[in-house]
């Protein structure tokens, strides 16, 4: 399959590769949000952690990607995509922006879906941990 | 010495074709044109006498009888032919009715040996599907635990195209005589490889392919057995009545040619080939081996075919790793390129991990491999793995000591 370069690009030189720390301490810091979406058998899984200032904006995000080519890419594109954005405007990116983004062919859109999933995931995971309800967006941040 | 990129690593999925067998087969495509059926001119005649010299190397190769070739389009046919020609052959019962009698086959056969058996299935036949082992390797007490006293036929490959194990084949053969049963076997990975003797490994039936030992593609061969016992097979074309009834359709005159030679040259070059390639795949092994950690390779240590390697990385996605080693063209246990997001299913008969599964390569050498190409591919391959791990999730959870099938995972 012929991959484009856009996403060979992001995996030669993925954006934003690590953590902030293991699962372990991470699962216990406020400021950081972890979206793990995927599964081994399915050949993906994508690790979104993203570190939230108390203005509610994105500081900080990082990947880790087990998948293929347009899973790394999309994972990696996602980061730079939410970095300095705030939860809500986070939220509001779409899969089919990846795609098209990266020239994703039909067979690997779920890729695109996983990552927006990690996104999604990572967010409800900050709000969780902060007591910020998913369901009104107004509220993030303003603790 | 430098190496001359891409370098070919795919030699289970086909092989070039050796000039020599090219050299052999091009006067039958302008000169010798002639269909080897026409029996009153020099045109038919000149092809008749290729394919009879090539059904004299071709069975020389397999210690045959040349009466007992048939040619066929390639392996898949020849598995069709002799599976579900032997089966409706020696049916229990007429068609329409069930309890027609039973088939034994292996899990990890290829689907060419499998998809025949189903279809048979649907007809009223009986199939048992043997679970192999965790070392891939089918034996002789597998196939005796099955067999029932309406067993008609035993098809179970010499040895897997994906990872390389050898079945026991000859032992097989000596239950099914004891029985009174029909032995087919897909050899398309072992005949050209490995010596074969169709009496002494007591095989009724055996598939082979041209391209799979430095032949051309499109031409392949069924051995069928003429004596003790004498087996009959049920044509599936049907037609002029070539190649004895069983395969009605003017034959592949220069395919053929081209078979034969590659057999012819197999027979002479086998025995230093296997030796060559055995200890390059060995250092393949090695290196890959003692450079990673969480490495495991695929199948029994040491029943394997010389030429073939399946290795898993734990923790790195097989396509992914494909990607960065792309100048090595080989082939991946993962699934990932396909609309499902199965791994190999012959992976999985063998127990291996989803996730191992899905990390798997498969390395296979032939005629043309190098030692300076097996360097350069260690060298790629723990580099690209490198990478991935850095990237991985699951190779930190690893790290951290976490047992990454004990999570619960969202499949999607």
């Amino acid at each position: 399959m012929a991959y484009s370069d856009k996403v060979i690009d992001h995996y030669q030189n993925p954006r934003n590769v690590g953590s902030f720390g293991t699962s372990k301490e991470v699962a216990v810091r406020k400021d950081v949000g972890v979206g793990i979406v995927g599964a081994p058998e399915c050949g993906d899984v994508m690790q979104l952690q993203i570190k939230v200032n108390e203005q509610g904006v994105i500081e900080d995000a990082k990947f880790k990607c087990f998948g293929c080519g347009s899973a790394i890419a999309s994972s990696s594109l996602a980061t730079e995509w939410i970095k300095g954005k705030t939860v809500d405007e986070a939220l509001s990116i779409k899969n089919t922006q990846i795609v098209e983004e990266l020239s994703l062919p039909p067979v690997k859109i779920h890729c695109s879906v996983l990552a927006e999933d990690s996104i999604r995931t990572a967010i409800a995971d900050y709000r969780t941990k902060n007591g910020l309800a998913a369901s009104n967006p107004a509220a993030a941040g303003t603790h | 010495m430098a190496v001359k990129l891409p370098i070919y690593m795919d030699n289970a999925a086909t092989t070039r074709t050796d000039p020599r067998v090219v050299e052999a087969m091009l006067p039958y495509f302008t000169e010798k044109f002639g269909n080897s059926a026409s029996r009153n001119h020099k045109f038919g005649w000149e092809a008749e006498d290729g394919v009879d010299l090539a059904r004299e190397q071709a069975a020389a190769l397999i210690g045959a009888s040349p009466k007992e070739i048939v040619w066929t389009s390639g392996s898949t046919e020849s598995n069709n032919l002799a599976i579900k020609g032997a089966a409706r052959m020696y049916a229990k019962a007429p068609e329409g009715s069930t309890g027609r009698g039973h088939i034994i086959a292996a899990a990890h056969e290829h689907k060419a040996v499998l998809d025949p058996c189903k279809r048979l299935m649907s007809e009223g036949f009986d199939v048992t599907f043997l679970q192999p082992p965790a070392d891939g390797v089918i034996t002789r007490a597998m196939v005796a635990e099955a067999m029932r006293d309406d067993t008609i036929l035993v098809s179970i490959m010499w040895a897997n195209n994906e990872i390389g194990t050898i079945n026991e084949v000859p032992e097989i053969g000596a239950l099914c005589h004891e029985r009174g049963v029909i032995l087919h076997t897909d050899a398309t990975q072992w005949v050209g490889k490995m010596p074969t003797d169709v009496e002494k490994d007591n095989i009724d039936l055996l598939s082979w392919s041209g391209h799979k030992m430095y032949g051309p593609k499109g031409v392949g061969a069924l051995y069928v057995r003429r004596r003790n016992p004498r087996v009959r097979l049920e044509a599936i074309l049907d037609g002029g009545g070539h190649e004895r009834g069983m395969r009605s359709g003017t034959l592949n005159v220069t395919g053929i040619v081209g078979f034969g030679k590659a057999c012819e040259l197999a027979m002479h070059e086998m025995e230093s080939e296997r030796e060559r390639l055995l200890n390059l795949r060995r250092k393949l092994e090695r290196e890959l081996s003692s450079r990673l950690e969480v490495v495991q390779v695929n199948g029994h240590a040491d029943r394997r075919l010389p030429h073939i390697l399946n290795i898993s990385f734990g923790y790195v996605e097989g396509e992914s790793l494909l990607m960065g080693i792309k100048d090595i063209a080989c082939s991946s246990g993962s699934a990932c390129t396909s609309a499902s997001l199965e791994p190999s299913y012959v992976l999985k008969s063998l127990g291996v991990g989803d996730e191992l599964a899905h990390s798997s390569l498969r390395l296979s050498l032939g005629r043309w491999s190098t030692e300076e190409e097996v360097d350069y591919a260690v060298e790629k391959i723990a580099k690209a793995v490198n990478h991935l791990r850095t990237m991985s999730p699951l190779w930190d959870l690893y790290k951290e000591g976490i047992d990454v099938s004990k999570i619960e995972w969202q499949t999607h």
